[in-house]
């Protein structure tokens, strides 16, 4: 889809900001360009929609040479969001959102219709929000019209710069997150640039590092985190990570059968005797339904109550996309060291351990450095 | 003395206003150029690799204010004539005031242009705009509102200096000030000043209403908070 040739940029004064660097990002890929302020990622990026001309190789995208193509069309069809947002103050958020729409000359109905579209996308009400003006609106909020103003004209390739930068950390992780869920339904094209490593590994299929303006590592986060090319990639991705890794595992590809499952309409005693044979303190109990309703401890059960009463309901539970270092942290927050995993009817899925999150991890460092 | 000049002023109301219009005129024929040729140089000098060319320009454009009208009069009056056009009157009045109108314009003009936010024109350059349409849809929008202070300033500024016009002809309410001067007669100077000032301050209130007028939506929004 996008096809970097050696590609190069050197200022007239004689900075080298890029060279020689080719790399291949292909259709419906999430590729972030990562790397410290000045290692040329920016450059990369911009040099896609010609907002910086190339001073050697050659981009193509769908195999045409963009240089081939007038500038002004070319980022009409390339989505563009930076970290400024650059909303236009003067603009509603229709307008600004319309951009692109308008510039490709849709009616004026058609811009309104996809502006509110992209809003609801973006999990804005369109009613509330389409006619203010950005002034009027939360950093968040911009952040969001900024992306959905990159997506005005249903581009199938997205040029990011920091779109998450100048938010707070909260904020910035539920953007993220909504992102990633936009992504998997729009399978976008994109080119993401970002300094923060958390982020790239969050968010990218791969992960370009740069430094110094060449390419030092192109490859999938995990290969970044346990096969690292050389010293610098591993002094990038940090001593910790093993603890970054935990993000590339959700919980539904790691979690296991819970070990003792108890029916909460079986009698106590046999409930007992169950625990006893198999030789289990405590036990996950769940409904007819396969609900998830708590816990029991052996100690807890009384003949003359219904297992009913004596569950422990969950103070945390994990979703089946929950990645393992937030699931991680869940049970560190809980008393009991296991996790149920339950899907969005709270039914049962699976459980997580220590015991198994120690296993996943050990597994990946083997393979890596195997 | 004020009885003298307010006794003046109402025998000869008509007299007054037609004073009155014809310094509007001079006003609005001079900033209406002075607005053209103010944008036109501002946004030139605001072009991309231009800052020298600009500084150049604003610097000029200060130099001209400092020269005493007087002495901009007869030298417009000597070079008009040189090129036998009339030399006295309307026209020397005129280009004067729009030489001295033309610096608050460039001047806010280019400010305006350059201060806008970067990030706006790389979002609306990476969005496929022209350098065209990024002038005016995006620059000229946002640089509004400060272009309009710098006409306002301009404007508030030449009534003064207008008056000084009558003394080479060009009539306006510098006329009873210079007759009073003449004859000695201070009712006619204070009808005159008292004018040209009411004039200056409703014209400043007008304008100012302008400019929030002119001011798109969501700057005054954002200028609220």
């Amino acid at each position: 889809m996008i096809k970097l040739e050696n590609v190069g940029k050197t200022y007239p004064d004689g900075t080298v900001a890029v060279k020689n660097l080719s790399l291949e990002i292909t259709k419906g890929e999430f590729c972030v360009f990562l790397g410290p302020s000045g290692c040329g990622k920016t450059t990369c990026m911009k040099m896609i929609n010609r907002l910086i001309p190339l001073t050697s190789g050659k981009i193509y995208i769908d195999g045409v040479d963009i240089t081939q193509q007038n500038p002004v069309d070319l980022r009409r069809d390339i989505g563009y969001a930076i970290q400024n947002i650059g909303l236009f103050p003067h603009l509603t958020v229709c307008e600004n959102i319309g951009t692109v729409p308008m510039l490709k000359k849709w009616p004026k109905e058609r811009r309104r219709k996809r502006a509110e579209e992209l809003l609801a996308l973006v999990g804005m009400e369109p009613k509330t929000y389409i006619d203010k003006y950005p002034s009027e609106l939360s950093g968040g909020q911009q952040q969001r019209v900024g992306v959905a103003r990159c997506l005005g004209a249903d581009p199938p390739i997205l040029l990011m710069d920091e779109p998450f930068g100048a938010i707070d950390p909260i904020t910035r992780s539920r953007l993220q997150d909504e992102f990633l869920k936009i992504q998997g339904k729009l399978k976008k094209t994109i080119a993401f640039v970002t300094h923060d490593i958390n982020e790239a590994i969050k968010m990218g299929d791969r992960i370009a590092l740069m430094r110094k303006g060449t390419l030092v590592q192109y490859g999938e986060p995990s290969e970044l985190l346990y096969s690292p090319e050389n010293e610098f990639v591993q002094d990038f991705v940090g001593s910790d990570r093993v603890l970054k890794g935990m993000r590339l595992h959700k919980a539904k590809d790691v979690m296991q059968e819970p070990p003792l499952t108890i029916r909460s309409n079986d009698t106590p005693q046999n409930v007992r005797s169950i625990m006893e044979d198999n030789m289990q303190r405590w036990a996950i109990t769940v409904d007819e339904d396969k609900h998830f309703l708590g816990w029991i401890t052996h100690e807890d059960i009384v003949d003359t109550k219904s297992i009913k009463d004596i569950v422990i309901p969950p103070t945390v539970t994990a979703s089946p996309n929950t990645p393992l270092n937030d699931a991680l942290s869940l049970m560190l927050n809980s008393a009991i060291g296991t996790l149920a995993v339950v899907d969005d009817d709270e039914k049962l899925l699976g459980v997580l351990s220590f015991q198994i999150i120690r296993d996943v991890l050990g597994e990946q460092i083997e393979n890596g450095d195997s | 003395m004020w009885i003298q000049a307010w006794q003046y002023f109402l025998e000869h109301s008509d007299k007054i206003l037609e004073w009155t219009l014809q310094h509007l005129y001079i006003i609005l024929v001079a900033n209406a150029m002075a607005v053209v040729f103010g944008l036109l140089i501002g946004i030139i000098i605001s072009g991309k690799g231009r800052e020298r060319l600009a500084d150049s320009v604003i610097y000029f454009a200060s130099i001209m204010m400092t020269v005493p009208s007087l002495a901009l009069y007869g030298i417009l009056m000597g070079l008009l004539n040189a090129i036998a056009l009339p030399s006295i009157g309307f026209l020397p009045v005129v280009i004067a005031l729009t030489l001295y109108g033309l610096l608050p314009i460039i001047r806010n003009t280019y400010t305006a242009i350059v201060g806008v936010d970067p990030a706006i024109i790389e979002a609306g350059k990476g969005m496929g705009m022209s350098e065209g349409q990024i002038l005016w849809k995006v620059k000229m929008p946002l640089a509004v509102p400060v272009i309009m202070a710098g006409l306002r300033q301009a404007i508030v500024m030449n009534i003064g200096i207008a008056a000084i016009g009558s003394y080479i002809g060009a009539g306006g309410l510098g006329q009873p000030i210079f007759r009073g001067i003449a004859n000695y007669r201070v009712d006619l100077i204070i009808v005159g000043a008292v004018c040209v000032s009411l004039l200056a301050i409703i014209i400043d209130l007008v304008m100012s209403r302008l400019e929030w007028a002119v001011t798109p939506k969501g700057i005054k929004i954002g200028g609220q908070n």
